[in-house]
């Protein structure tokens, strides 16, 4: 049977839509998972799917790591800041292929300072985000040089 | 179902400081195995944190968290003795929860 471009254009669209509809497509499953915004390829992007702007840099927000990083793979991270009103609080590495690597949502019981590891594909900078109850945003970064990357083999 | 997770929460003061080990791979989608083919990405999207049973932390997290990911923060005003879980979902939508007690 010939297969026009036509049909097998209407045909996976309609496959697509049966497996988001059986909750099959990973995404779609998980619809509290922002897809927007790690997708984000700059700041910009970013702060647009987190639906805040005009971020501004702060010496209240404090990004802790290594100044050089022998392995990429295992970065430590840490994020913490002194504004009373953080409400979010996400570590960024500028030149990965997505640039956001966590968001953390705090309630008023946990301190605003987190600490995670992260991978790194190669020397770049890496953000801290505050994002304020009142959907401010501040910022600190980083350089940090990575030795050995951690993406891709 | 992954592997449980290694919790510690230490009181000091009225401050305890929570650090978590989960074991998952965190594949990013952008490694290529042996045979050049892509890995698809296998990573923890979601992660949440309850004192008591009350919601005090969550997160969400890209395939940039690197592999079996630690966490650590800092939780004000827990008491010997109370529960902390964390419970992470993944991409796939495997999920896993543990609990553990302040010391």
């Amino acid at each position: 049977m010939m297969q026009t471009r036509r049909d097998m254009l209407a045909r996976s669209a309609s496959v697509a839509a049966a497996l988001a509809g059986l909750g099959l497509l990973p995404q779609a499953a998980q619809a509290a998972w922002s897809q927007a915004a790690f997708d984000a390829k700059t700041m910009g992007d970013l702060m647009k799917a987190l639906g805040t702007s005009g971020p501004a840099e702060s010496k209240d927000v404090t990004i802790t790591g290594p100044d050089i990083a022998e392995n990429g793979a295992v970065v430590p991270l840490g994020a913490s800041t002194t504004l009373p009103a953080a409400k979010r609080i996400a570590l960024l590495v500028e030149k990965n292929p997505a640039m956001l690597a966590a968001i953390f949502e705090i309630t008023e019981a946990v301190e605003p300072n987190l600490s995670t590891r992260v991978k790194m594909g190669q020397s770049s900078n890496v953000i801290a985000v505050v994002i304020t109850a009142d959907n401010k945003v501040f910022f600190a970064q980083k350089e940090i040089k990575v030795t050995l990357g951690g993406c891709g083999g | 179902m992954a592997d449980p997770m290694r919790i510690r929460a230490q009181a000091a003061g009225d401050k305890t400081t929570v650090r978590v080990l989960m074991s998952h791979e965190m594949e990013t989608g952008q490694r290529k195995d042996s045979a050049g083919k892509l890995v698809p990405a296998w990573f923890i999207q979601e992660v949440s944190a309850t004192h008591n049973g009350k919601p005090v932390l969550s997160a969400q997290w890209g395939p940039s968290v690197a592999k079996n990911p630690f966490l650590q923060f800092v939780l004000k005003g827990a008491k010997a003795g109370d529960k902390v879980a964390i419970t992470w979902v993944d991409n796939r939508g495997d999920k896993r929860s543990d609990e553990a007690t302040v010391s």
